[in-house]
């Protein structure tokens, strides 16, 4: 019994480790698309987050310097996003995948260049240079994955329960009736942009000084992605979107462990069919399979205001 | 602020405005460079040296730039009717491997000149058939293509790391690739260097493309539809096989990349072949502004890019390849989704017509 228990508790331990970062990044592009801006950039966010915050944690030595390192460098990301989709009224796919393929470039050359290590940062081996387990050694609750338990309801009272909210979703159904209103289309969707960009800071800042002790190239391996995938099968609502990251969180932990195991009727099931379930279950959603997502109207549209 | 958005004269939207555009880009790696520590001009001499030095490096530049070709037709096809596929990465991926299942199958059997045409063929069909499945849950079940392409992407990946590791990999190696390929399996290459006859390939596919979108049926109502679909859906247009045909022609371009990789340079199936050209063809696309010819400088230019930076790494240890990626990635940013960036200036500069 004590068996079944242990192995319950680790086993959802090793799921809110791998779904904190989704959940963050997952509210944070909640904001980004309820305002009408797709951001297929998070994962470029992220990885940047990633990079300074664990190059700011290893030349400081102190975490939380890391962190805001890792916030600042997601925010310029965000801000460039928001300055080529917003103000320029540019293709918000095309500017969410240069992002993301310049954070893919930029965080090995500069890595490379500072600390010679092919593109790694040097391991934050330093005491108070990572965020450590507070409750459980062993389970990595790190205050990161507390931040994110907070960020869903944090995510709901806003975008639910507040004036800025309501106009958020007005702006990402109907810009123009905001802006016939008197309120700024543009500032709305900076913010939102803004916001987006502080929670996948601390996503990226998770993975690299809080589950990791580093930065290595490409290590968010399609995480982005992923949480992507979960606003979309949380049909753009942050407590389902919550419950998407923890399933696809599950399906990463349980991935692990049933690795050369064999499933009773089944076989061995292959760890890939498992690391690909997440994008499967996603299309079959989106395909109409299992209910319906609708997603903001005025998404992706760029709003011209008429003069 | 107040953006200006009256017509340029022609000549400045087709040749000035992109011009810019890269210009930015470029200006921007320069000032990365300078960061680094490295002087940016004495780069660009390392890099162009590189690139074009010997007949080995203008081999490889070719080499590259074939990959960029197919990609950059790939992302240029799908943008003419409208659709954004992002899926080049995986469909490079699957259309490797039908490439190479074909060849494994038939090798030991069939004389070269029937080997390739068919590995060619299973290629565009495997890339044609991964594409397809987006283009359906598009035209058919509503979800949006940029989203499905996205995912497909990773679901290849896992689909070939499970076919490499599980069933593919050759009795008694270590490393997830298939055995090698029959002589009558691989194309002939250029002594020296990785240039091989798929180049010819890329090149043929320019010009069928351009006879496709420009003079047949089919391809200019894939144009209508980009431009309006609406209106080409009252012209009588099926929106839904439009779709479909404009994705598996995307798909088949970007399989391709498995017959210049396998067929021409590994000689066998391995793990991440397409190594990002799925990507960088929507920077190519973007650059050469969809048309053939444009995709053919700009797959030059990044061709020159990708050698060029090899051995410019290779020179300049605080430099890395991944150089490349920031550049396609700032391009990508400056011709694409900040594209209207300049215009505001070059309307004040330049006389208005009429």
């Amino acid at each position: 019994m004590d068996d079944l228990a242990a192995i319950v508790f680790l086993t959802a331990a090793a799921t809110l480790r791998t779904a904190t970062p989704l959940i963050l990044c997952a509210m944070g592009g909640l904001f980004s698309e309820k305002s009408g801006i797709v951001d297929v950039g998070l994962e470029g966010k992220m990885l940047m987050a990633a990079f300074f915050g664990a190059s700011a944690a290893a030349l400081t030595g102190s975490a939380w310097w890391g962190v805001a390192a890792a916030i600042g460098a997601a925010e310029i990301m965000a801000l460039l996003h928001g300055f080529a989709c917003i103000t320029y009224r540019g293709n918000q796919v095309v500017s969410g995948v240069a992002l993301n393929i310049l954070a893919a470039g930029l965080t090995v050359v500069l890595g490379n260049a500072w600390f010679h290590q092919g593109g790694q940062t040097p391991p934050l081996e330093q005491a108070g240079s990572r965020m450590l387990p507070i409750f459980f050694p062993h389970a990595g609750d790190n205050i990161l994955v507390y931040a994110a338990l907070a960020s869903v309801p944090f995510t709901w009272w806003l975008i639910a329960r507040t004036r800025f909210g309501l106009r958020l979703r007005a702006v990402g159904e109907m810009p123009l009736a905001v802006d016939a209103a008197g309120v700024s289309v543009s500032w709305l969707r900076y913010r939102a942009v803004l916001l987006c960009g502080f929670f996948a800071g601390l996503a990226g800042a998770y993975l690299s000084i809080a589950q990791n002790a580093g930065f290595s190239r490409d290590m968010t391996a399609g995480q982005g992605f992923i949480a992507l995938a979960a606003i979309i099968f949380g049909k753009w609502q942050p407590f389902p979107a919550f419950g998407a990251c923890l399933i696809f969180g599950l399906l990463d932990a349980v991935a692990i462990r049933l690795q050369g195991v064999r499933v009773p009727g089944v076989g061995e099931v292959p760890v890939q069919f498992i690391q690909a379930l997440p994008y499967l279950l996603t299309m079959f959603l989106l395909a109409g399979f299992i209910g319906r997502a609708v997603a903001p109207k005025a998404i992706g549209v760029p709003y011209e205001k008429e003069h | 602020m107040k953006l200006a958005r009256g017509p340029l004269p022609r000549w400045a939207e087709i040749l000035l405005l992109p011009l810019i555009n890269i210009a930015l880009a470029f200006l921007v790696v320069g000032i990365i460079v300078r960061i680094i520590g490295v002087d940016p001009f004495h780069a660009l001499d390392r890099l162009v040296l590189g690139a074009v030095g010997s007949p080995e490096s203008i081999g490889y530049t070719l080499y590259y730039a074939t990959n960029f070709i197919f990609t950059g037709l790939a992302v240029a096809v799908a943008f003419h009717g409208g659709l954004f596929n992002i899926g080049g990465e995986g469909q490079a991926y699957i259309g490797g491997l039908g490439c190479g299942l074909a060849i494994l199958a038939l090798d030991r059997y069939l004389p070269g000149w029937l080997m390739a045409p068919i590995a060619i063929a299973a290629a565009a069909l495997f890339g044609a058939a991964w594409a397809a499945v987006p283009a359906w849950l598009q035209a058919w079940r509503g979800s949006h293509i940029v989203i499905t392409t996205i995912m497909f992407n990773f679901v290849a990946s896992a689909l070939m790391v499970y076919l490499l590791v599980n069933v593919l990999i050759a009795p008694g190696s270590m490393t997830p690739q298939s055995r090698n390929f029959e002589p009558s399996g691989e194309l002939p290459a250029l002594p020296g260097s990785a240039l091989n006859l798929s180049i010819l390939l890329a090149l043929a596919c320019c010009v069928l493309m351009w006879l496709f979108l420009w003079h047949t049926r089919w391809g200019y109502a894939l144009r209508a539809m980009g431009h309006n679909p609406e209106a080409a859906h009252y012209a009588g247009t099926d929106l839904k096989r439009m779709t479909l045909l404009g994705m598996c022609l995307s798909g088949a371009l970007a399989g391709f990349v498995g017959v210049n990789e396998l067929m021409g340079v590994h000689h066998r199936i391995v793990l991440d072949f397409p190594a990002g050209y799925g990507f960088a063809g929507i920077a190519v696309a973007l650059m050469g502004r969809n048309h053939p010819v444009g995709v053919v400088l700009a797959a030059l230019l990044f061709g020159a890019l990708q050698q060029g930076g090899a051995e410019l790494a290779f020179d300049e240890p605080r430099i890395t390849r991944e150089m490349v990626v920031v550049i396609q990635g700032l391009v990508i940013l400056f011709s694409g989704a900040l594209e209207h960036l300049p215009r505001p200036w070059l309307a004040v500069l330049l006389p208005r017509r009429g």
